[in-house]
């Protein structure tokens, strides 16, 4: 056999054997494709509007809702406690705001903080697996399957909105549900604005539970939308974002008292 | 060739240690097809019995890139009918029983399946 022909020989074979692969994907004539009833949205994005969130003194409606359908655990350890929805004091929030001056009432208000699903999000750009990322509808997403618990991303947050799996997870659940999976030790978790929902048609459950008890200080929507209830209150009201100086361009923005 | 004996030895000892997971199977035989429960519900898995039972865990992870990455939630198998993509939610509806499916199969083979880590082993009551 000449050396020419051998070559085109098993070139022909190498195509031959990388076609086979190609071919079968091809012929399946199974897809995957979005449920028709999933809300669109080109920039999901929250107001916390804390005029009404303050006069509900003591509420936990939104974090009990999500915590509860999410499986998120109530860890015994302070140190492993894991959070997706919660409040913190307003000087720990927005400690620019806070003057040597400004009464300790202040300081102490209560304001609900979650992952603020950012335009430039730290935590996706130092993600090692692509476990988090951010969505094209402008949701940071989390994809447990993927994460390998670096924790680079709970350094990266300027937020302090991710919790890691410092133990198995499972036997702190209260009342563990069947509708959502719960997460493994060594695993990385946050807010996902609940895309669970959004792809059925539902809207995120902390949302849902604070209309439920009639007080609505969080409104949810597309930002992209003129005609949202979010995007009306966006352009009508004066908000801010946290720490709007690191440019990581927070959506989930805040109506502050006064 | 002073050594050819314990050479020969060594070598024999050698492969007799290295293969002794091998020499136990052929000794012990194949043993029985574990036996699976039949689905409790539908004539019909999402695809063909052989596809599913070749090729379960690749579907299953284009389920798992569909929904958590895309936000794709309905799968149209290729006969056509649409599937909600969900583990707990959709395959459990049939096959009940993750200890008298999945675990069987998997035992018999020694493959460590880590779905039920964090996906929900119980069926879903009214789904």
């Amino acid at each position: 056999m000449k050396r020419r022909s051998f070559l085109e020989l098993v070139g022909l074979g190498a195509a031959g054997v990388c076609a086979v692969p190609v071919a079968r994907a091809l012929g399946s004539a199974s897809r995957t494709e979005p449920a028709p009833e999933a809300l669109p949205g080109k920039r999901w994005a929250m107001v916390v509007d804390e005029r009404k969130c303050l006069t509900r003194d003591g509420c936990k409606a939104c974090t009990e809702a999500c915590h509860r359908g999410h499986n998120v655990p109530a860890m015994k350890d302070p140190r492993h406690e894991v959070k997706w929805i919660w409040k913190e004091q307003l000087a720990d929030v927005f400690p620019e705001r806070v003057t040597p001056y400004t009464p300790a009432a202040v300081k102490a208000l209560p304001t609900m903080v979650l992952c603020n699903h950012c335009d430039n999000p730290p935590c996706v750009r130092v993600c090692p697996t692509q476990a988090t990322w951010k969505r094209a509808d402008g949701i940071v997403m989390m994809d447990e399957h993927r994460c390998i618990g670096c924790r680079y991303c709970i350094t990266a947050c300027p937020y302090g909105a991710r919790s890691f799996n410092f133990e198995d997870p499972r036997p702190s659940i209260p009342g563990e549900l069947a509708d959502y999976p719960t997460r493994t030790r060594g695993v990385v978790e946050k807010c996902t604005f609940c895309t669970e929902r959004l792809a059925v048609g539902k809207r995120p459950l902390c949302v849902e539970a604070c209309e439920g008890i009639g007080c609505g200080a969080l409104v949810f929507g597309d930002a992209s939308d003129p005609g949202s209830p979010v995007s009306a209150l966006l352009r009508s009201t004066d908000v801010t974002r946290r720490k709007p100086e690191l440019g990581t361009s927070p959506h989930v923005f805040y109506v502050l008292r006064g | 060739m002073h050594d050819a004996g314990k050479i020969f030895l060594g070598l024999g000892v050698f492969v007799g240690l290295v293969g002794a997971p091998v020499w136990y199977g052929l000794g012990r035989g194949p043993g029985a097809p574990p036996e699976l429960e039949k689905a409790v519900e539908g004539p019909r898995c999402v695809e063909p019995t052989e596809v599913m039972r070749a090729s379960h865990m690749q579907l299953l992870d284009q389920w798992r890139t569909a929904v958590v990455r895309r936000a794709e939630h309905v799968y149209v198998a290729s006969d056509g009918r649409q599937h909600a993509m969900s583990l707990t939610g959709t395959c459990l509806r049939c096959h009940a029983d993750p200890a008298k499916f999945c675990d069987r199969c998997h035992g018999y083979v020694g493959v460590e399946a880590f779905c039920w880590d964090c996906h929900q082993r119980k069926r879903r009551s009214g789904s």
